[in-house]
């Protein structure tokens, strides 16, 4: 315990490394998929093989991806946005299916609804796809922060700095209590970012009613039941 | 020359074969990990997942861990299970069933549920105690989700081994954790190379497996992707 005590600076630092690395990509493969989700649904042909190539990335494993980006990107091998990219490509890697199938939830007739009534493409994109869509597009940004978030400690094996140096470092120096302040600091933080995303999430989109998810799967479960019967 | 060359000359280059630290034996120890990994994380998590999938009872809980998996960073548990049993291999082994539980108990009883149920009902018409029903209808019907989920647990697996060598447990890792020491940039490149193989291997393999084990006479209602929606899904560590 005289550990955590003596070291609340040094943990201090190291949840503001893990945030400054792991918020970019959280944000930005959100930004960048969606627009891939949208492609993926407006031209059909093109869905199957965006979903599975991004998909793929998915399939690298993150140590050797964490080898290989700097030599695509010319970054430094301990350079911290080597790692943000790498984890941004895993975001996009989950995020495009979800915003493809996110804004293919939306309903074709309310679709048509709005170009009668005369919104321009982008606004009916902007005022109604999206927002209909965006508890689908919540749920899919929250798997990927919590992912993103825990994912990043690999990194401080090849010495970037994050709450995973607390794993290493207390690794080497043979202290458990050092090892799990950063197990605990990371689902905290994990935990958190998925509270506030949950909060924008009321924030931005009020009309979802708090039980909304009971509510949608008991809807589905109904529509399913007229369907089979 | 091109340093992305360099790697894929180490990888051929006949010196780094033979011995304690040639490729081959390191894929051999990556491989029988991985292997011991999912074999002992579905026995524990298959007939699990068929009593959930059977009854219905305990998926919200199922759904509930597999979340609280996810948040909790792999690295960190392999490390302080280490301390604890000390360097080795079976740290990162424990660490690894953990890491692959959720994706197969998902498939487990995701398969089941994607039975239709009129198919249970006419089987229980027909006579079919439990125990049949369980084995001639819903465990054949469920085995492409099941697969699936092996599938994904593979790829997290194979790609999370490679942490195995941080606290001594061998496999492909150690190309890296040696090349890191010693300023070795092709080796480390060999060693990715070689996992990222590893990784497209495994899923080549399950894709024809999954094909292959949907039962005759199932095309109609044939799951599009057959690759279970992992409740854990977050990218491949390691």
């Amino acid at each position: 315990m005289t550990w955590l005590f003596n070291n609340g600076d040094l943990i201090g630092q190291l949840v503001v490394a893990h945030l400054l690395i792991a918020i970019p990509p959280i944000i930005l493969s959100f930004v960048i998929s969606v627009p891939i989700g949208w492609v993926a649904n407006r031209f059909s042909w093109s869905r199957g093989t965006l979903l599975t190539v991004l998909g793929l990335l998915y399939a690298i494993p993150s140590l050797p991806l964490f080898i290989i980006l700097p030599l695509v990107i010319g970054s430094g091998l301990r350079d911290s946005v080597n790692l943000v990219v790498a984890l941004t490509l895993y975001g996009i890697a989950l995020m495009v299916r979800t915003s493809a199938d996110g804004l293919a939830s939306v309903d074709p007739d309310v679709r048509q609804s709005a170009s009668a009534v005369g919104f321009s493409a982008s606004s009916q994109f902007f005022r109604v796809e999206l927002p209909l869509a965006g508890p689908v597009l919540l749920a899919g940004i929250r798997v990927v922060a919590v992912s993103t978030i825990s994912l990043t400690t690999v990194g401080a094996v090849i010495g970037i700095d994050s709450l995973g140096s607390l794993f290493t470092d207390g690794f080497q120096r043979g202290i458990a209590v050092e090892i799990l302040t950063g197990i605990v600091l990371t689902i905290m933080l994990a935990l958190g970012i998925d509270a506030l995303l949950v909060l924008l999430g009321r924030i931005l989109m009020p009309w979802v009613a708090v039980n909304s998810g009971r509510v949608a799967r008991r809807e589905r479960r109904r529509t399913q039941r007229a369907v089979t019967a | 020359m091109n340093i992305f060359m360099q790697g894929i000359l180490w990888v051929l280059d006949p010196a780094h074969y033979g011995g304690v630290d040639g490729i081959e034996t390191r894929v051999g120890q990556h491989l029988l990990i991985s292997v011991g990994v999912l074999a002992v994380a579905s026995i524990i998590a298959i007939p699990l997942g068929y009593v959930i999938g059977h009854t219905g009872r305990g998926r919200s809980l199922a759904i509930g861990a597999s979340g609280a998996i996810r948040a909790l960073p792999t690295l960190g548990l392999l490390i302080i299970i280490a301390l604890v049993v000390n360097v080795g291999l079976l740290a990162p082994f424990i660490a690894l069933v953990v890491l692959a539980i959720p994706s197969i108990l998902a498939g487990a009883y995701s398969g089941f549920e994607a039975v239709d149920r009129r198919g249970i009902d006419a089987a229980r018409a027909v006579g079919m105690t439990e125990l049949q029903i369980v084995g001639r209808v819903e465990m054949p019907l469920g085995l492409p989700l099941l697969i699936g989920g092996l599938r994904t647990a593979s790829l997290q697996v194979i790609a999370t081994a490679m942490l195995a060598d941080y606290v001594g447990g061998g496999g492909l890792g150690h190309f890296i954790f040696l090349g890191l020491k010693t300023n070795d940039y092709p080796q480390m490149l060999a060693g990715s190379i070689v996992v990222i193989l590893l990784a497209i291997l495994s899923e080549v393999l399950f894709s024809i497996v999954q094909r292959l084990v949907i039962p005759a006479g199932v095309t109609a209602g044939r799951p599009q992707d057959v690759r279970v929606k992992s409740t854990r899904s977050r990218a491949a560590l390691g």
